[in-house]
Formats: C-alpha cells, structure tokens, sequence
C-alpha cells in the first residue's frame, strides 16, 4: 500500500496547481465563459506547453503518463480551478482514440495544443447509455445524429461512433465536410457544444470498435469523477473561509454549531469522495474496472449534490451571483452528473455488475 | 375533521377558472410553463387584467379597493393560478407595501399610493437587504440625516428582486445610529428618479437578472415619505415580513412542477422504456409527491387557521422550510430527467430553429432553475433562520 504519488506525479499536480493560481483566476475565467469560443486559446497552448496534454498519453503513445492516476492528477487540478477548456473530450477522448487507432501524426500534434478534435459518441434520446449508436455507415458515409457536443466549433475534426452493420467502429470526419450541420450554444456551466445532423458525410474508418469506445468512455468517467472532486475541494475550501470571515449577529456565522456541523459533513463527504476517486483511477483497465467505475461516479453524483446545494446555502446570497467563484464551481460540480452516466444510471449498472 | 371545500368554495374555484381560461393570454402562460422570463409588459398587463376583475389587491380590505378573500380564498387561486402557468403577481407593492400604508400610513400616503399600486403608475421594489445584512437584518447600515423638509439618504442595499423596472423603493434606514439597533431604524418612500439613486445588475448564477444593487448617494427624500413614526420602522418592517412569510410553502408551485418533471419523464426513453417507468426515478418521484401531499394538507391547516382569524407564527416557519425543500427537490428532478440535456444554457437563443424534429433542446431552463431556486432556502429569512425560531419557541434561550 502506497497513497503517495510518485514524483513525476507530484511534480505534475504541483505545476500545473500554480499555472492555473496564476492564469487562471476568477476574472479571467468569467471572461472566457462570456467569450465567443467558449475557450481560452492561450490557456490551451500554456496547458499543452506545460505537457498537461502529453501527461494523458503513454510513453508509447508519445506522452508520458497515460494511467488512472495521471489521468486523476490533472483533472482533479482543472476542476479545482473550474477550467472550461476542452481537456476532457479533445485531450483525452479524441486524443486517446486517435492513439489507439495509431494516428501517431495527429496525437503529435495534439499533445502540442495545435490540433482540435471533438468526441461525438452520445445521441439524442440515448441519455447515458453508451451502447445506443443510430448513427450509421455506409458506403463510407456517415449519417445520424450526435447530441451536446463538446466545442465541436472550435475542432478541425471529429472522431464520430457509427454502426455499419452490427458493429460499431469510430470514424474520423472533417468539421467543415459537407453534409455535417452544427448548431452551436453555450453550456451552463461554461464551455460551449453543439448538436451535430451527419448526413451521407464522407468519413475515414479508424480501425476502432467497440472494446476501445468502452475504454475510452472509462477513461473519461475517471476523469470527470476526478474534476468533480477538485471542484469539490473548491466548493469546501470557499464555504470554510467563508464561515471563519463573513459576521452575522455580532459573530462568525461559523461559531454557529448548526453550521459546524454541517460543515463537518462536507468535510467528511469530501474524502468519501477522494477515495472514489482513487479507487476509480486505480482499477482503470483492471478485471474489476466496472464495478468500480459506477460505484465511484455514484458516489461522486451523491456528494457532489450535497456539496454544491451545501456550500451555497451556508453562503447564503452572494454563492447566487454568477461573479463570485463558488457559482461557477458548483454548476460544474452538478454538471459533471450529467456526463458518462448520472447517480441513477450507475446504481443501476452497479447493481447489474453485483448480481452477475 | 371534513377535508372537502365547501360548496362556495367550490363555486369560487370554478369561477377562477374560468376566468383563467378568458384572461390569461396563451402566450404568457407558455412562458410561464417552460420557465423563461417574463417582459415586463407581460407582467403589467396581468395585473391590468386582474385588476379590472377586481382581484388583484386579494388581502386588501375592500375600502382601499381589495377583494378582501380570505385565506381559503386567496388558496383556491393561488393552485388554479399556478395549475393555469399564470404568472405570479409581483408582490413588492401589493402583499408587501400595501398591508404597511393601510395599518400604519397616513390618510394622505394611503389616498396618494394605494391607487397607484392597482392600476400600475408606480411599480415597487424592496430596499431591504444589505451587503452586510442579510439574515440579520436589524444590522443594517444605509442611513438617512434630517435636513428641513428632507432627509438625505446614503447607503446600498442589494438582492433588490426587479428593481430594474421600478420607479419606487421602499426602504429601511438608519434615523438614530446611537440607540439599540433595532431601535433606530425608519421606513422610507424613495423615488429611484430621484438624483443619487443609482441601480446596478446582479446576475445570477443561472445567468438572468432578477435582482440589483441599488445605491443612494445624498439622496434627498420628502419627510412626507416617512412612513409612520421616525425610528419605529423595524416594527413596520417585521410586520411586513410575516406577510412575505405566509405563501411561502409554495404548494401550488410545487404541483406546477411536479408536472412538468412528469412530462419530461414520460417523453424521456431510458433502456426502452419511458424514464418514468424506471424505479429508481419513480421512487424519487413518488417519495416528492407523497410529501407534497402532506405538506398541501400542512398548509391547508394554516390556512383555515389564518381564516379563523389566527395569525400563523412558527406554523409558517415550518412551512417555508418543508415547502423550499419540496420544491428544490422538483427542480433536482427535472434536471434529472433531461439527461444530458440539463448541460445547453438558454435554449430561448434556439428558439426558431426551423427543425421538423422534435427538438431536444426544448426541455425548457431546468437545470438553471434548479440553480435559481437555491434561492428559496435563503431569501424571506434563510432556512437556518426559520429552524432557530422553531427552536427558540420551542426550546427557548439559547441559540
């Protein structure tokens, strides 16, 4: 047993912690949820310079990290800071499948911060079942629909799944193709996506299927288990601070005991949470993978709501305006419910994995 | 113990109705439905409308032009409004202002503002809250200096809820800094034309502008605006505050939204099936209704009571709390229900999209209202403040 992260690690979590203290802070970042992209193209470029991107690939990939734990490393930092730039879904869904089909060419470059992709796998009317796939190919064509897709205006390319038959394979399509329709819209809690209409849209196979969607997508529910918790960090740290300053009564409103205790609770929640997470990027690609990935995202789902709704109420009023940080914080904490399976989808796979 | 209205009252529910199905234009109720704002010509011209019935002063007495209901009355309209989506009726001036000048105004301040109240001239906000008093109200700082036949205001108050369409405010301030908080506080008419009076956007974190800031820099107000006597304004404004109070369960909103959670969750497909079908989201669903049923039955009790003539006290206490519990609940079910679809921000700027598909888009706000209404936990007295008065009346002393 060792709960120390290795020094490459360690040096990772510190850098790019005081990268994003500096650059990152909560005027800078109200103004890139207000700016057209959606996204911040200096703060890529300082992320992929910084090696963030590179830290999601292995060695053999080109990168040098690659695992669970990388993985958790930098997400639980960008959740900490509520970054809105597409790390999750260009960075490590696009990225790892251009990696798995071997594009070496274009992992390059996107490791560097000059390439975008955007992942388009759910569909409407699919929720969060990742198995629900109309989109189909044909002839070498792809025609369907993708839903909520993540900075798709901003991506060169699009890794799309399809059907061709019974078997479900990825493809990559040019953003500007013809027969590809976008419409663009800004999320809630920051960033921007877009529903895409593919239709007879010419496509190049990646050689990819299903067993690699079905990494991928639990790579990815590492990673947003382990943003959630770095937002959860936030959200507790900024009600903490709040409790020992703001006065009400003559006193601080954390000398009230209602309020210890309930703060208490979070505090408590909180490592429930870290050690999801940690269970989470530990099993990554292990025989027992699944069970711990849906125990660990509806875990994070439960406690995530209770530190969101917690840490506004014990602020009070200004946790309601959109300038001060926690409202940013706790939308992404909430949000991050509604990506790879929610609190009720993974009880329920949960209890399917059990009783097989 | 009878749990069924009387025959007036049913009379009288069906002539709401009716008049819902006359008056209230499709367009508005829609809005009203898919949670997106209202303009404020919308919610003038649902005043208008109640106002030429007669219904829109419901607790006012009928010498200042009020319909004088009582509370099973003001009940039976409060569900058929709201099982209508008609919008609510902006309360700053008519529960709030009005109940204040016709118990403690003077003939001239009620003969001169009432009237103006009903028909529209003026559209009042509350200056209340400050940036260092919230839940504690007494501390609050904004303070107003006598000078001849005016006082001079200067201070901030924010969370002032549409004081961007207002042209009055009427506001707590400071007349003796020396004596106990409490002690030292008047109630003052301002008008936001006035030189000095300045208002400023808050947006909140769903992204709308609901509530301002509004500053007073040497405002100078009429002493004729002082309501009542100087330094008594904290009696006035806890009288004020126990007609917010009461309303507050929220039960027909509640039902409004447990509709909608329902429509989404039966359009909604999850495995195969319709999303309410599945027992996880029915559970969550059927525990929120059957404790909405209680609580309805709760408020009806408080209700009958306050018809009685008895004045609710911790009772509303309770049912503020229990009813923004509710209520946050419904909202976290609608987000639920839309799945990935709680995540686009203001599907309003979609609107349009000439999409023979049914477009998914067109949930409706949920997941901003689910953040908007964290609100009801923490205006009116804060969930933390209703439970200590529980306590205090049950327990007494110590906090």
């Amino acid at each position: 047993m060792n709960f120390h992260l290795t020094e490459e690690r360690q040096m990772l979590q510190d850098t790019l912690r005081r990268y994003l203290r500096d650059q990152y802070g909560t005027e800078r970042r109200n103004r890139i949820l207000e700016s057209d992209a959606g996204y911040d193209p200096d703060i890529w470029t300082g992320l992929a310079e910084l090696g963030v991107i590179g830290a999601l690939f292995t060695e053999d990939q080109g990168g040098f990290g690659g695992a669970g734990f990388d993985i958790a490393v930098v997400f639980e930092e960008l959740g900490r800071a509520g970054v809105v730039e597409p790390m999750l879904d260009c960075g490590l869904l696009a990225g790892r499948a251009l990696a798995a089909a071997g594009r070496s060419d274009m992992v390059e470059a996107l490791i560097g911060g000059e390439l975008h992709l955007a992942f388009a796998h759910y569909e409407p009317g699919a929720r969060y079942d990742p198995e629900h796939v109309q989109t189909v190919c044909s002839d070498g064509r792809l025609t369907g629909r993708k839903a909520v897709v993540m900075h798709v205006a901003a991506a060169a390319h699009l890794v799309v799944s399809a059907r061709d038959g019974d078997e479900i394979g990825l493809y990559l399509v040019a953003r500007d193709a013809e027969g590809l329709d976008i419409r663009d819209y800004p999320l809630l809690a920051g960033g921007r996506a877009g529903e895409v209409v593919l239709e007879g849209v010419t496509c190049a196979p990646m050689g990819v299927g299903a067993s690699v969607l079905a990494d991928l997508i639990a790579m990815a529910t590492v990673a947003q288990c382990a943003e959630a918790l770095g937002a959860m960090e936030t959200a507790t740290a900024l009600t903490r601070d709040y409790l020992m300053t703001r006065k009400q009564f003559g006193r601080p409103i954390g000398a009230f005991q209602a309020l210890q205790h309930r703060m208490s609770d979070l505090l408590i929640e909180l490592e429930q949470a870290r050690s999801a997470v940690i269970n989470a990027a530990g099993h990554l690609g292990g025989p027992d993978q699944d069970m711990t990935l849906s125990a660990s995202k509806n875990l994070i789902g439960r406690v995530g709501r209770l530190v969101a709704e917690e840490a506004i109420q014990m602020h009070g009023g200004i946790a309601m305006t959109q300038e001060y940080e926690l409202a940013h914080i706790a939308k992404r904490i909430v949000m991050a419910d509604h990506r790879f399976g929610d609190e009720d989808y993974h009880l329920e796979r949960f209890i399917a994995l059990s009783a097989a | 113990m009878d749990l069924s209205y009387t025959p007036e009252e049913d009379a009288f529910r069906a002539e709401v109705q009716a008049f819902m199905a006359e008056e209230l234009p499709a367009d508005i109720a829609e809005k009203v439905r898919l949670g997106r704002d209202l303009t404020k010509a919308n919610m003038d011209l649902w005043h208008a409308k109640l106002n030429a019935r007669g219904w829109l002063a419901q607790n006012w007495p009928k010498e200042f032009g009020g319909a004088e209901w009582n509370a099973v009355q003001r009940h039976i309209f409060d569900e058929e409004s709201n099982a209508a989506n008609a919008p609510r009726i902006v309360p700053f001036g008519l529960s709030m202002l009005g109940p204040v000048l016709q118990k403690f105004g003077n003939k001239a301040q009620q003969d001169y503002w009432l009237p103006r109240i009903l028909d529209g001239s003026d559209w009042w906000c509350q200056g209340y809250s400050e940036p260092g008093a919230g839940s504690d109200l007494a501390s609050l700082k904004t303070k107003a200096v006598r000078d001849g036949d005016h006082y001079i205001v200067n201070g901030q108050k924010t969370w002032t809820t549409l004081g961007q369409h207002a042209n009055m405010i009427f506001c707590l301030v400071r007349t003796d800094p020396d004596v106990k908080q409490q002690e030292g506080i008047s109630f003052l008419l301002i008008d936001m034309d006035t030189p000095g009076v300045e208002v400023r956007p808050i947006i909140l974190l769903d992204g709308c502008h609901e509530v301002n800031e509004v500053w007073f820099t040497d405002v100078r107000v009429p002493v004729e605006n002082l309501v009542g006597e100087e330094n008594k304004g904290w009696t006035y404004a806890k009288y004020l505050l126990t007609h917010e109070r009461t309303g507050l369960g929220g039960v027909g909103s509640s039902r409004a939204g447990l509709e909608t959670v329902k429509r989404l969750a039966r359009a909604e497909v999850q495995n195969g099936n319709p999303l309410i079908q599945n027992p996880h989201f029915a559970a969550r669903l059927a525990k929120v209704e059957i404790d909405l049923r209680a609580m309805a039955t709760t408020n009806l009790r408080i209700v009958s009571q306050a018809a009685a003539g008895d004045a609710p006290g911790l009772e509303a206490s309770m049912l503020k709390v229990k009813g923004s519990i509710i209520r946050q609940e419904i909202n976290d079910l609608a987000r639920r229900a839309v799945g990935p679809y709680a995540m686009p921000f203001a599907s309003e700027a979609l609107e349009g999209a000439n999409d023979p598909v049914p477009d998914p888009l067109d949930a409706g706000p949920v997941a901003a209202q689910y953040f908007n209404n964290r609100k009801l936990s923490i205006f009116g007295g804060s969930n933390e403040i209703q439970r200590g008065i529980i306590a205090k009346t049950v327990l007494g002393g110590g906090r």
